[in-house]
């Protein structure tokens, strides 16, 4: 790839330009500051609806009474089961039991502020679902 | 105000850094040809291990490992270590900065505020260097940005030591010492010797070019394993492994061609730079599948033509890097 092809096309706000190598004019290939490419900007996207969609599932269940707030801050902070538990110190069985709602009304503070340190927020914004989603 | 630091913007984090620790030390090798020299250029396509439901696909070794072989091609003495306490962890590498060296860390990008929202995932191997520190500010050299960046204490503490695969658990590193006159072209030689193999001799289907050649198969059949969704994201996971920030464009093959041009002149073996010809080319290829990838992403494109376009395209490539790989094992 020539330098003077290296795509300029900006999508990322608030990151400067990406290293790219490419070939200079004398036929080097070369660190060539990139602004951005179209390709980039779709594959990322279409990995952020996978996890805005599934933030979006979590939200509906939460809702309807059917999985705890927990469920909903898992898929924010792009956790699984295992990440939370080992982030929470918590054995996975027993988060995976806490995700549903009236197992998770009945835990206990400690508990709660392990998970809430784990999520980086506080006990009593864990109890419900936020006015709006937080940037990660 | 931090202390001088030659701050140099690079194509992968990992190579990028033990170019900078290399370079505060006195030591100038270029990012490009530390990359050659630890043999990073590779790929593994893993049906069976996922990653957010996704198979795993990479261009690159294990993290960590380009390190590992630069040091050991170059017998450079490298001090890694591990913490159980996040506290020690810290204090070893305050140490470290007071008395005026550099360490390179292995981080979570996630928690890096540095890094815009879009790029923030759930990745524990992000390498970068830090060089100061001025109160609760570090300063650091992350080689995949054009600028020094700067975290506090708490968010780099929980980047290092942050859970999950690949956890970092404080990794830190740094030379401890530097020889004067490294021996490169033998370092060169064993690289590409060691890399073509690899690529071409793998003892199971998934890597090297028989990891290419399996993805192409797998391709066609995803809209059938996977529906017509999902296979999408398939193909999507793939381009961004490809051309996401970190790789320098064409997973790695660019920057590996930038190794090979630069090898040429180290070790005076013209076919060297015959090679790097050749891998550009291949680059260019591979963006090419980039390109049908991220347009069928785009157009919700299910169609099973699309699909066999893309294996072809895999298949074309496969074949291209195999005569790279022979030609490199018999030319070397």
């Amino acid at each position: 790839m020539k330098a003077k092809d290296v795509p300029q096309e900006e999508w990322i706000k608030g990151y400067g330009t990406r290293a790219c190598y490419a070939e200079d004019e004398n036929g080097k290939y070369v660190v060539v500051q990139s602004k951005g490419w179209e390709v980039e900007k779709i594959v990322n996207s279409q990995a952020h609806n996978v996890i805005k969609n599934r933030i979006e599932e979590a939200k509906k269940e939460v809702e309807q009474g059917k999985a705890s707030p927990l469920r909903y801050y898992m898929e924010i902070n792009q956790m699984d089961l295992s990440l939370l538990a080992s982030n929470a110190g918590i054995w996975k069985w027993r988060v995976k039991r806490h995700l549903k709602a009236e197992v998770f009304r009945r835990l206990n503070r400690s508990t709660l502020q392990k998970y809430a340190h784990a999520l980086r927020i506080s006990v009593n914004e864990l109890l419900n679902l936020p006015k709006s989603d937080p940037a990660p | 105000m931090p202390r001088d630091f030659d701050h140099r913007h690079s194509g992968h984090c990992e190579t990028g850094t033990v170019s900078a620790l290399f370079r505060d030390c006195g030591m100038d090798i270029s990012e490009a040809l530390l990359f050659g020299i630890g043999g990073g250029l590779f790929f593994v396509h893993l049906p069976f291990l996922k990653m957010g439901d996704i198979p795993l696909t990479a261009y690159r070794d294990a993290p960590g490992t380009i390190i590992k072989n630069v040091c050991k091609r170059l017998k450079i003495p490298m001090k890694y270590r591990k913490f159980r306490s996040e506290k020690e962890g810290m204090d070893v590498m305050d140490e470290m900065l007071s008395s005026g060296n550099a360490v390179g860390l292995r981080t979570s990008v996630y928690y890096l505020p540095y890094f815009p929202p879009d790029m923030r995932f759930q990745f524990n191997a992000h390498h970068l260097v830090v060089f100061d520190r001025e109160d609760d500010d570090y300063f650091i050299s992350d080689p995949v940005f054009d600028h020094i960046v700067t975290c506090s204490y708490d968010d780099l503490r929980r980047s290092r030591f942050a859970k999950g695969t690949f956890a970092p658990k404080g990794y830190m590193f740094y030379p401890s010492s530097l020889p004067q006159n490294p021996d490169l072209s033998g370092a060169i030689r064993k690289s590409i010797a060691y890399m073509s193999k690899r690529m071409l001799y793998a003892p199971i289907p998934f890597i090297g070019i028989r990891g290419i050649r399996y993805l192409s198969k797998r391709v066609r059949k995803w809209p059938a394993l996977f529906g017509s969704e999902k296979a999408l994201v398939n193909v999507g996971t793939v381009v961004r492994m490809q051309e996401e920030i970190g790789t320098g464009g064409a997973g790695f093959r660019y920057m590996y061609t930038a190794f090979l041009q630069e090898a040429a002149e180290i070790t005076r073996n013209k076919a060297l730079s015959e090679a790097s010809q050749m891998m550009a080319e291949t680059g260019d290829k591979w963006r090419e599948f980039a390109v049908i990838g991220a347009r069928m992403c785009k157009t919700n494109d299910h169609s099973q033509e699309s699909y066999n376009a893309l294996s072809d395209k895999i298949m074309e490539v496969s074949k291209r890097e195999e005569e790279i790989y022979r030609f490199l094992k018999k030319n070397i």
